[in-house]
C-alpha cells in the first residue's frame, strides 16, 4: 500500500495555488520535497495579490498570514509550535499570525520522517518540520524583501524586517507585509535563502500563546462532531460482541420503525442505521435484532490469554539485542534478581469519541474527520468506494484527543462511513458517530503484554547481567507498514525502550515472542514505552535495591554514554529534593526514560493511604526535547502526559471473558480525574540541539516513578498494571 | 411534540422526540455545538449546561424535563464569574485538544456563582465529574484560583 501511495499522481501545484488564491487575497512559497530537498517553483504566483511564497505560508494584503499545518491539532499545541517557526524566520508579529489545516496532498504535506505519508504521529511534527518551516518563512521573508527593495529602488542589504514591518532606515522608508504581499507575489520564488542565527530567536523560546485558546474556551472550535451539512443523516453501528464475529442475519424492522430511522446498512463491520439525528440513529440500533456468526472470532478471554503468554515466556523468544554472554554471567552472578510484569489491554478513550462526515458524490468522496493520518486514509477511502486517492478529499478538523487512536492503517471509522455513504443516496453527507461504549468496546487497544526480567550483580553490587523477555502482540504486523517496520520477525514497537536500555550493563539479551490474537491493536500515546519504561525502570530500581545503591546514584553510574539521560536525571532528582527526609507515610520514587528523542526523569512524591491506595500528591519532571519551541506548550504537555499515564498505570484496563469486552464506559475503564491529578512542576534542558517531540514522553516514566515510590513507602513491588488490580497495593 | 424553554435567554420550541436527551436537542435542533458528547452516561461531564443556574449533565437530562426552564450553554454565559473564567483559561491555557472545556467551564462557572473564593477542596468536588483525557487539570485548578482572585478585585 505505501508503494502505491508513492506513485500517487501528484496533484498540481497550481490546484494548490488556485485554491490559496481563492481563500485569500495576498503571497504562498511554493515548493515540494524530493529527497529532503527543496525544489523552489521558478517563479512565484500572483493572484490577487495574495503572495503564496510556498506551501505552507500565504500572506494577504489584509496583512494576515495564514499557516498552512500539515500536522493534526489534537491538543498537543501543534499548530501553534509549526506557526511559532514560520513566524520567527519571518518576523512576523504573533497577532498577525493564523493557522489552518493543510489540505491532504502527501506530494506537499507528507511528515519527513513518514516517507510519502502525511500524518501526524511519533511525536514527529516539530521535529520534522523544524528546517522545513524556517525555509518556508525565510523564503517568504526574502520575497517581501525583494519586494521592498525594487519598489523603494534601495539596496536589500539595507531593509531590515520586524514584528511584521519592513524598513529601510537611511530613506525611512517602510511597509506592512500586507502593503507588500502583492508586490512580492510577482517575484521568483528564491533558491537558497539564509536562516536567521538562533542567538536572534525572537519568538523560538519564548512561549507565544497558543492560537487555538480562545476558540476552545467559548465553544467555537470545530470538531468532526460540529460539522453540519444540509441534508446530512447520523449513522449509529452495531458491531459484534467478540471480534471478529460476523452478521449472521438482521432484522431491521424494528429499528426501522423508530421515528427518523432512514436506513439500515449492512456493513462490512457490522449493521449501521441511519437517520435524521443521533438520538433516532441511537435508539434504532437498540431496536435492531441481529444475529451474529462468530466462526473464526477470539473467543479467549484476557486471563487465558495471559496464562498462555507466561507459558510462553518459559523459552527464549527472537533475539532482540545482544552483548556479551548473558546466560554465562548470570550463571557467575553472586547475587541474581528476576522479576515478571503484566500489562493490561488499554483504550485510547479520546474525549471526542471517533466521529467523521462522509459525502460520496461520483466520482468525488469529501471527508471531514480530525484525520491523523491522512495519505492512509485517501488510500483506503479510495479502496472502500471504488475511487482514486487523489479523487479523495480530506478536511482535517481539530481533533479532541487521539492517543494514537485516529491514526490507523486500516483507518476503520473512515472507511465504516464510506460504506455507510455508499447505501445512501448520492451526494448524501452522513457523520458516523460511536458511542463512548463503542469506544471502549471497539478494539485497536495498547496490546497485553508479559515481561520476565534477570539480572546478575558481582561481589561489588556491580550489574554484570541484564536478560529481558517480552510477550505480546506486533502492532505492525499486518499492516502496510510490516515490510518497513518490522525486521527479522521483531516489531519495533513491541521492544523500543527494552532494546535500547541505556544502562552500561556488559551482558544483556533482549528478546520477543511475538503472539497471535483476535483482538485488534493499536499504539497508544508513546507505544512500547508504555510497558518498556515500566519494567525496565521498576527492575532496575530493584536491582539497585538489591545492590544496597540509591537509585539515583546507581542509575548514573550506569550512564555515562548516557549524557542526555543522566542530565535530566540529576535535574530531576535536584529539584525533586532527592535524598532529603519527608514526612512520615510520604515517599519518593524516580524514572528517566527517552522515547521519540526526548528525554524525561521524573521524581513522583507519593503518600499512602489508609486503604492501601497511593495518592500521588507532587511530581517533578525533567525534559531534554532539544531547543525548546514553546516552553509553555512543553511543560502542557508533561502535564497533560504525567495525567495521562498516571490513570492508565492506576486504573486503567480492558479485560475480555469468552472474547468480550467487560468495559464500557468510564464508570467501569476509570480514568484519572481532577482531585487524583498531583502539582507538576516541569523544569526543561536548555538545549541548542535539534527539537524533538513532546506529545508523548511525558507519558512513559510516571509509571515507573510511582511504582518506585510505593516500593520506598512499602517494599512493596507493583509488578502487575493496574494498581487497583494489583494484590500488593 | 414540541418541547418549549428558554434557551441562553431566547424562547425556543423544539419539535423532537420528548426522551431525546437535552444534549441532541441543543446541538442539533438548536445548532448549538459548543455542547459536547463525551459518554452519553454522566460519567463524563462534556455535556455540561445550566439549567436554572445549576450545573446538569445535558446527555442525561430528557429534553421534555426542562419545558418551560432556563437552559445556558457555553454559547450562552455571561456574568462576572464567566468573564473571569473564560479570561483565566485563556490566560493559563487550559485548553489543550479543547473538547471538554466547554463542560469544564460550565462547571467552573456554576461553582465560582455559588462559591466565590473556592478551596481545592471545593474544586475537587464540583470538578471531579469533568474528565478531561489530556489532564489539563492542573491548570484547570489554577485557572478557577486565578478567576477567583480578578471577581474578587
Ligand atoms: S456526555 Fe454527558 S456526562 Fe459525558
Ligand atoms: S482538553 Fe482534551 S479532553 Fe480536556
Amino acid at each position: 500500500m505505501l508503494k502505491n501511495f508513492a506513485k500517487d499522481p501528484r496533484p498540481s501545484r497550481r490546484r494548490f495555488l488556485q485554491g490559496s488564491a481563492a481563500a485569500a487575497a495576498g503571497l504562498t512559497v511554493g515548493f515540494r520535497w524530493n529527497g529532503g530537498m527543496p525544489k523552489f517553483a521558478s517563479a512565484a504566483y500572483a493572484a490577487d495579490g495574495t503572495l503564496a511564497a510556498n506551501a505552507f505560508v500565504r500572506i494577504g494584503t489584509d496583512n494576515t498570514v495564514t499557516v498552512l499545518s500539515k500536522h493534526l491539532e489534537m491538543g498537543q499545541g501543534v499548530y501553534t509550535g509549526l506557526a511559532t517557526i514560520v513566524a520567527e524566520e519571518l518576523d512576523a508579529d504573533w497577532a498577525q499570525i493564523r493557522v489552518e489545516s493543510a489540505p491532504a496532498d502527501a506530494s506537499l504535506y507528507n511528515n519527513l520522517q513518514f516517507g510519502p505519508v502525511q500524518g501526524t504521529g511519533g511525536s514527529s511534527s516539530i521535529a520534522n518540520s523544524y528546517d522545513q518551516l524556517r525555509k518556508a518563512g525565510a523564503t517568504a521573508r526574502a520575497m517581501l524583501v525583494e519586494a521592498a527593495a525594487k519598489d523603494w529602488v534601495v539596496d536589500r542589504a539595507g531593509i531590515t524586517v520586524e514584528k511584521g514591518v519592513v524598513s529601510h532606515a537611511t530613506s525611512g522608508r517602510s511597509a506592512t507585509f500586507g502593503d507588500l504581499a502583492g508586490k512580492a507575489a510577482g517575484l521568483p520564488v528564491p533558491v537558497d535563502v539564509t536562516l536567521k542565527d538562533p542567538g536572534r530567536f525572537t519568538l523560538i523560546g519564548t512561549s507565544v500563546p497558543r492560537v487555538d485558546a480562545k476558540s476552545k474556551t467559548d465553544g467555537t472550535a470545530q470538531f468532526a462532531l460540529d460539522v453540519r451539512l444540509p441534508g446530512m443523516l447520523t449513522a449509529v453501528v452495531a458491531r459484534p460482541p467478540v471480534f471478529g464475529a460476523r452478521v449472521k442475519s438482521v432484522d431491521a424492522a424494528p429499528a426501522k420503525a423508530v421515528k427518523g430511522v432512514v436506513e439500515v446498512v449492512q456493513v462490512p463491520s457490522g449493521v449501521a442505521v441511519v437517520a435524521t439525528n443521533f438520538w433516532a440513529a441511537a435508539k434504532g440500533r437498540e431496536a435492531l435484532n441481529v444475529q451474529w456468526d462468530d466462526a473464526g472470532a477470539e473467543t479467549r478471554g484476557t486471563a487465558e490469554i495471559m496464562s498462555e503468554y507466561k507459558a510462553l515466556a518459559e523459552k527464549p523468544g527472537m533475539p532482540v539485542r545482544s552483548q556479551g554472554d548473558t546466560a554465562k554471567a548470570l550463571a557467575g552472578a553472586a547475587k541474581t534478581i528476576t522479576a515478571a510484569f503484566e500489562f493490561p489491554y488499554l483504550a485510547h478513550a479520546p474525549m471526542e469519541p471517533l466521529d467523521c462526515v462522509v459525502r460520496l458524490d461520483g466520482d468525488r468522496c469529501e471527508i471531514w474527520a480530525g484525520d491523523q493520518f491522512q495519505t492512509i486514509d485517501q488510500g483506503n477511502a479510495a479502496a472502500a468506494s471504488g475511487l482514486k486517492p487523489d479523487q479523495v478529499r480530506i478536511h482535517t478538523l481539530m481533533a479532541g484527543g487521539s492517543f494514537g487512536r485516529r491514526a490507523n492503517t486500516v483507518s476503520d471509522y473512515i472507511v465504516e462511513a464510506i460504506h455507510v455513504a455508499k447505501a445512501l443516496d448520492r451526494g448524501t453527507p452522513v457523520k458516523l458517530v460511536w458511542t463512548r461504549e463503542d469506544d471502549i468496546r471497539g478494539g485497536r487497544y495498547r496490546p497485553m503484554y508479559y515481561h520476565t526480567l534477570t539480572a546478575g550483580l558481582d561481589v561489588q553490587g556491580r550489574p554484570v547481567a541484564w536478560q529481558h523477555r517480552i510477550v505480546g502482540q506486533s502492532i505492525i504486523g499486518g499492516t502496510p507498514f510490516e515490510s518497513v517496520m518490522v525486521k527479522d520477525g521483531v516489531d519495533g514497537t513491541s521492544v523500543e525502550g527494552a532494546a535500547n536500555l541505556p544502562y552500561d550493563i556488559p551482558n544483556l539479551a533482549v528478546d520477543l515472542h511475538t503472539t497471535k490474537v483476535g483482538v485488534p491493536v493499536l499504539w497508544w500515546r508513546a507505544v512500547g514505552s508504555t510497558h518498556t519504561a515500566y519494567s525496565t525502570e521498576v527492575f532496575i530500581d530493584e536491582v539497585a535495591h538489591a545492590a544496597g545503591k540509591d537509585p539515583v546514584e546507581f542509575r548514573r553510574a550506569l550512564l555515562s554514554h548516557h549524557p542526555r539521560h543522566k542530565a535530566v536525571l540529576e535535574l530531576a532528582a535536584e529539584k525533586a529534593g532527592w535524598g532529603t527526609k519527608l514526612p512520615e507515610g510520604k515517599a519518593r520514587g524516580v524514572a528517566v526514560h527517552e522515547s521519540f528523542s526526548t528525554f524525561v526523569a521524573q521524581v513522583a512524591e507519593i503518600t499512602m493511604q489508609p486503604d492501601g491506595s497511593v495518592k500521588v500528591d507532587r511530581v517533578v519532571c525533567a525534559v531534554d526535547c532539544g531547543r525548546a519551541i514553546n516552553p509553555d506548550v512543553i511543560r502542557a504537555q508533561m502535564e497533560g502526559g504525567i495525567g495521562f499515564g498516571l490513570g492508565g498505570v492506576l486504573y486503567g484496563e480492558v479485560t475480555l471473558d469468552k472474547g468480550e469486552v467487560l468495559q464500557s464506559n468510564f464508570h467501569d475503564y476509570r480514568v484519572l480525574r481532577i482531585e487524583e491529578m498531583p502539582k507538576v512542576e516541569v523544569h526543561i534542558v536548555p538545549s541548542t540541539e535539534a527539537p524533538t517531540g513532546v506529545g508523548e514522553p511525558g507519558v512513559p516514566p510516571i509509571g515507573p516513578a510511582v511504582a518506585n515510590a510505593v516500593f520506598a513507602a512499602t517494599g512493596r513491588r507493583v509488578r502487575s498494571l493496574p494498581f487497583t488490580r494489583d494484590q500488593s497495593v | 411534540m414540541a418541547v418549549s424553554f428558554v434557551l441562553n435567554g431566547e424562547p425556543v420550541s423544539l419539535d423532537v422526540d420528548p426522551e431525546m436527551p437535552l444534549l441532541w436537542a441543543v446541538r442539533e435542533f438548536a445548532g448549538l455545538t459548543g455542547t459536547k458528547f463525551g459518554c452519553g452516561a454522566a460519567q463524563c461531564g462534556a455535556c455540561t449546561v445550566h439549567l436554572e443556574g445549576q450545573p446538569v449533565r445535558s446527555c442525561s437530562t430528557p429534553v421534555s424535563s426542562v419545558e418551560g426552564q432556563s437552559v445556558t450553554t457555553i454559547e450562552g454565559i455571561s456574568g462576572k464569574a464567566a468573564a473571569a473564567v473564560q479570561a483565566a483559561w485563556q490566560r493559563i491555557e487550559v485548553p489543550q485538544c479543547g473538547y471538554c472545556q466547554s463542560g469544564q467551564i460550565m462547571s467552573a462557572v456554576a461553582l465560582l456563582e455559588q462559591t466565590p473564593k473556592p478551596t481545592d477542596d471545593d474544586i475537587n468536588s464540583a470538578m471531579s465529574g469533568n474528565i478531561c483525557r489530556c489532564a489539563t487539570y492542573v491548570r484547570i485548578r489554577s485557572a478557577i484560583h486565578a478567576a477567583a482572585t480578578t471577581m474578587e478585585g
